[in-house]
C-alpha cells in the first residue's frame, strides 16, 4: 500500500532531520537538558526563568509545539513523518517540548474543528506561541458524572451575554487567561440548550478559588461568575450546538489521559525494586511475593500500551476511531494508579514522606503523583461512566434508564 | 485486530467460514462422544491440510507457505472459537523445531510430511503434572533415548515426537521402545504419559543453545491463540444470552451490574488481543521473542481464567449444564492455562527477563 511516507524521497527527511538538529543547536538551552515541562499539563510559564522563556518563543515561533496544526494559525504543518523525526531529535537534545496546557491538548484541536475562521484566527496562534493559557470550565458542583446538567446560565443581551452561575474542577483556573465553558443558554431542553463559550478570566465578575486537594497542591479551582458579559462573537459553533462540542473535546481529553496516567517514563518497576530491596544469590528480588506483582503489572501494562498502539492503527486504517478507544481510558488510570501503590509498597515508608529532609525529590514527587491519580478515574469521565459508554455505545446493551 | 496483509485476511476469511460452517461445536461433541483417545476427526485434519494450514509457518522449499505466526494464529484463532480439536496447533510448534533446530536432511524428511497433514507431530517437554522445562531426566545413549513424559499433548494422534533430553531435543518416531498411557483431562482431548524405553532418537544439532526456549516461547504464542478464539467466543456468547434472557420483566442486559461487568470483560479482551497478536508478530520479526510471547500467554492466561468463570456465572444455571457450550470452553480454557507455563511460571520467566 503507497502512502505518503513510502513517497516522500529519503533526501527530504533527511534534510528535515538536519533542520531540525541545527535549529536545537541554536535555540534549545543547555541548562534546561532533561528538564519538563514545570506545570506540564496546565499551563506552564506561570514564572519563566529567562532559558525556558527563550526556548518556549523559539519553538513558538517555528510552530513546532504544536507540529501537525496547519502554518497558516501558527502550527508547524509537519506531516506525521516530520513530526515523527522532530519528537526523535528532541529527545535525543534531552529538550521538552514548551509548548503544553489545555489550549493544545484539548482545545486548540476542537476549536480547529468547530470554531470560525475569525476565532481560529484570533485563538490558534497564541496557543502557538504558549501565550495564553486557557482553563476549562465544565464541572459544576451538581453536574459531575451528569455534566449535562449544568446550570451555569448565559442569558441573551442583545451583543452580548450575561453569565452567572458556578463551575468547579477549573484546572489551572488561578494562572489562566481565558475560559473555554459549556453554559446553559435554553432551559426547556436539558443537551440542546447547552452552548460552548469562550470567558475571558479578567472579565469583572468572575472569581477564582484554588480548591486544597488531598496531594497537597491546589491545581483545581471554583470559579464563580457574577453578571459576567461575554461577547457574542465568544460563541463557538451554533446555540444550541454545546453539548456536540463538548464532547467531542472530552475525547481529546480521554486519549490524553490515558496516555499519562500518571505514568512517567523513566525506571521500571523492576529496577525502582532492586535499588530499594534486596537480591538473592541469582540477583533475583528476595520478596517473591513482591516479585511477582511487579511482573504481574508490568505485562498488564505492556498489554496496555500494545492496546493503545493497536487503536490508533486500527483508527488510521479505517479512517475512524478504533472501537477499543474506548476501554483505553479506564484502563490507563487503572493501571497508573495500581503503579503509583506498587511503588509505595516497593519503598515501605520511605516511599509515603510528605515533606522534609531524608526523602530525595523523586521519592516526594511520586507521593504526590500516587496521590492525585487518584483523580484520574474521576475527571474526564469516570471509569464508571467509560463503562456505561462501552456497553451502550459498544456492547448494544441497552440504556439502564 | 492487528492490520493484515491481503493474504492474511483472506487466510483468516477462510478460516472463519470453514470453522463456523464445517466445524462448529456440534463437531467437537461428536469427537468427544466418539471416544477415540487420539480425539480429533481424521478427515477434517486433512481438509485443513488440503486447505494449507499444516504449512503456514513452513517454507515453501518444504511444501509450506511461509506465511508466518501471524496467519497462523489468525487460523488457530478461528478454530480455538468453536473448539476445533485437532492437532494443528502441536504440529506448527512441531514443525518450528525442526525448522530452528533440524538439519537440511530432517528438514527435508519431516517439514513437507507435517505440511501435507500426512504426518503429525507434537512436542513431549514436561516430566510432572506443572510446566517445568529444566526438570529433565530422559537421556540418550548411543542414539537410544530413554525417559518419561507426562500430558503430552496430541500424544495418540503424533506420528512424531519432539522430546526434550539432558542434552538437547530429539527427535522420535512413534513405534519400537514408545508406549503411551493415556490421561483423559476436562478438555477431553488427547494427553498421554509416555515411556520412552530405549528409543531410536536423532537429534536436533543445528540450533542455538536456547533451541528449547525457542521452541516452548512458539508453543505459549500458539495457544494463546487458541485461548483468544475461545475468550471472543465466550464472550460473544454471554453477550448475546444477556441480550436475551428476560427476568423482571427485562432482558438482563438493561442492568448496569451486567453492563459494568461485561465492559470489564471487553476491556480485558482487547489487552488480551493486543498481547497475543504482538507476541505472533514478535516471532515473525525476530525481534524481542521471548518477553513477547511470555506476556502473550500470561495475558492469555489471565483473561481467558477471568472469561471463562464470569461465563458460567452470567450464563447462570444453564451455564453448568453440557447442553451448553460455556461449560466446554471451561474445561479447555484450565488445560491451556497449565500447559506451557501456568501464570505464576510465566511472571517468573518475565522477572528474570527483566532482570530482577
Amino acid at each position: 500500500m503507497a502512502t505518503q511516507i513510502d513517497t516522500a524521497s529519503k533526501d527530504e527527511i533527511e534534510a528535515f532531520r538536519e533542520e531540525v538538529r541545527s535549529f536545537l543547536a541554536e535555540h534549545f538551552p543547555a541548562e534546561l537538558k532533561g528538564a519538563s515541562l514545570p506545570m506540564g499539563g496546565v499551563g506552564g510559564g506561570v514564572s519563566e526563568t529567562p532559558a525556558q522563556k527563550s526556548w518556549r518563543e523559539a519553538m513558538g515561533a517555528r510552530g513546532w509545539g504544536t507540529p501537525t496544526w496547519p502554518a497558516e494559525y501558527g502550527g508547524g504543518g509537519l506531516s506525521r513523518n516530520q513530526t515523527r523525526i522532530l519528537s526523535e531529535e528532541l529527545a535525543k537534545a534531552g529538550a521538552y517540548n514548551p509548548i503544553g496546557g489545555m489550549g493544545t491538548l484539548m482545545f486548540g484541536p476542537t476549536l480547529l474543528e468547530y470554531g470560525s475562521e475569525e476565532q481560529k484566527k484570533e485563538h490558534i496562534p497564541p496557543i502557538c506561541r504558549g501565550e495564553i493559557r486557557w482553563c476549562q470550565g465544565y464541572s459544576e458542583p451538581n453536574a459531575g458524572s451528569d455534566l449535562a446538567n449544568l446550570q451555569t446560565m448565559a442569558e441573551d443581551k442583545g451583543d452580548h451575554y450575561l453569565v452567572n452561575g458556578q463551575k468547579t474542577w477549573t484546572s489551572g483556573g488561578q494562572w489562566a487567561d481565558k475560559c473555554f465553558a459549556i453554559v446553559r443558554t435554553d432551559r426547556s431542553d436539558k443537551h440542546k440548550g447547552i452552548s460552548f463559550l469562550l470567558i475571558d478570566m479578567d472579565s469583572p465578575g468572575v472569581e477564582v478559588r484554588p480548591i486544597d486537594m488531598i496531594s497537597g497542591t491546589s491545581p483545581f479551582c471554583e470559579t464563580f461568575f457574577t453578571d459576567v458579559k461575554v461577547p457574542k462573537e465568544n460563541l463557538v459553533g451554533e446555540e444550541g450546538q454545546g453539548w456536540t462540542i463538548g464532547k467531542r473535546l472530552l475525547q481529546h481529553e480521554r486519549t490524553n489521559i490515558s496516555g499519562g496516567g500518571g505514568m512517567r517514563a523513566g525506571d521500571s518497576l523492576g529496577d525502582i525494586a532492586k535499588k530499594y530491596g534486596e537480591l538473592d544469590a541469582d540477583g533475583k528480588l528476595a520478596d517473591r511475593v513482591l516479585r511477582d506483582k511487579i511482573a504481574d503489572f508490568e505485562m498488564r501494562w505492556s498489554s496496555f500500551l500494545l492496546t493503545a498502539r493497536r487503536a490508533v492503527e486500527e483508527s488510521k486504517a479505517q479512517g475512524g476511531v478504533s472501537e477499543i478507544s474506548s476501554a483505553l481510558k479506564k484502563l490507563g488510570t487503572k493501571l497508573g494508579q495500581e503503579r503509583g501503590e506498587l511503588a509505595i509498597e516497593i519503598m515501605g515508608k520511605q516511599g509515603l514522606g510528605w515533606e522534609g529532609d531524608g526523602f530525595s525529590d523523586p521519592e516526594l514527587a511520586g507521593v504526590r503523583a500516587w496521590l492525585y491519580g487518584k483523580a484520574t478515574t474521576i475527571y474526564g469521565g469516570s471509569t464508571e461512566i467509560q463503562n456505561n459508554i462501552i456497553a451502550k455505545r459498544v456492547l448494544g446493551m441497552l440504556d439502564h434508564q | 485486530m492487528a492490520i493484515l496483509n491481503e493474504e492474511q485476511e483472506m487466510l483468516r476469511d477462510m478460516a472463519r467460514e470453514w470453522a463456523t460452517n464445517e466445524s462448529p461445536v456440534t463437531e467437537f461433541r461428536k469427537v468427544r462422544d466418539g471416544g477415540a483417545p487420539e480425539a480429533f476427526d481424521r478427515d477434517a485434519y486433512a481438509v485443513m491440510a488440503e486447505m494449507g494450514w499444516a504449512g503456514i509457518i513452513i517454507p515453501e522449499e518444504h511444501g509450506g507457505s511461509d506465511f508466518g505466526f501471524l496467519s497462523a494464529g489468525l487460523v488457530i484463532e478461528e478454530l480455538g472459537k468453536t473448539l476445533t480439536a485437532t492437532p494443528l496447533v502441536m504440529t506448527t510448534v512441531a514443525a518450528s523445531a525442526i525448522m530452528l533446530g533440524g538439519s537440511d536432511e530432517q528438514k527435508a524428511k519431516w517439514l513437507p510430511k507435517l505440511a501435507s497433514g500426512e504426518a503429525i507431530a507434537t512436542i513431549a517437554v514436561d516430566e510432572g503434572a506443572k510446566h517445568d522445562p529444566g526438570a529433565v531426566q530422559t537421556e540418550v545413549a548411543d542414539g537410544n533415548l530413554t525417559g518419561s513424559k507426562a500430558f503430552v499433548p496430541e500424544a495418540h494422534g503424533a506420528d512424531l515426537y519432539i522430546v526434550s533430553a539432558k542434552d538437547g531435543l530429539y527427535l522420535v518416531e512413534k513405534g519400537d521402545g514408545v508406549t503411551l498411557e493415556t490421561r483423559k483431562l476436562t478438555d477431553q482431548r488427547s494427553h498421554a504419559n509416555i515411556w520412552f524405553d530405549g528409543a531410536a532418537a536423532d537429534r536436533l544439532a543445528s540450533g542455538a543453545d536456547t533451541l528449547l526456549d525457542e521452541v516452548l516461547d512458539r508453543a505459549r504464542v500458539l495457544v494463546a491463540a487458541e485461548m483468544l478464539g475461545m475468550a471472543q467466543a465466550v464472550f460473544d456468547s454471554t453477550l448475546d444470552y444477556l441480550k436475551q434472557r428476560v427476568q423482571f420483566n427485562q432482558v438482563l442486559a438493561t442492568f448496569q451490574a451486567l453492563q459494568h461487568r461485561m465492559a470489564d470483560l471487553y476491556a480485558d479482551l482487547a489487552q488480551m488481543r493486543s498481547a497475543v497478536e504482538a507476541g505472533l508478530q514478535a516471532v515473525d520479526s525476530g525481534f524481542g521473542v521471548a518477553r513477547a510471547t511470555t506476556i502473550a500467554k500470561a495475558e492469555a492466561n489471565r483473561v481467558m481464567h477471568r472469561i471463562s468463570n464470569e461465563g458460567i456465572q452470567l450464563h447462570g444455571g444453564i451455564g453448568m449444564t453440557d447442553e451448553y457450550d460455556v461449560g466446554l470452553y471451561l474445561k479447555r480454557s484450565r488445560v491451556l492455562e497449565a500447559s506451557f507455563g501456568s501464570s505464576g511460571y510465566l511472571k517468573d520467566r518475565f522477572a528474570t527477563l527483566g532482570g530482577y
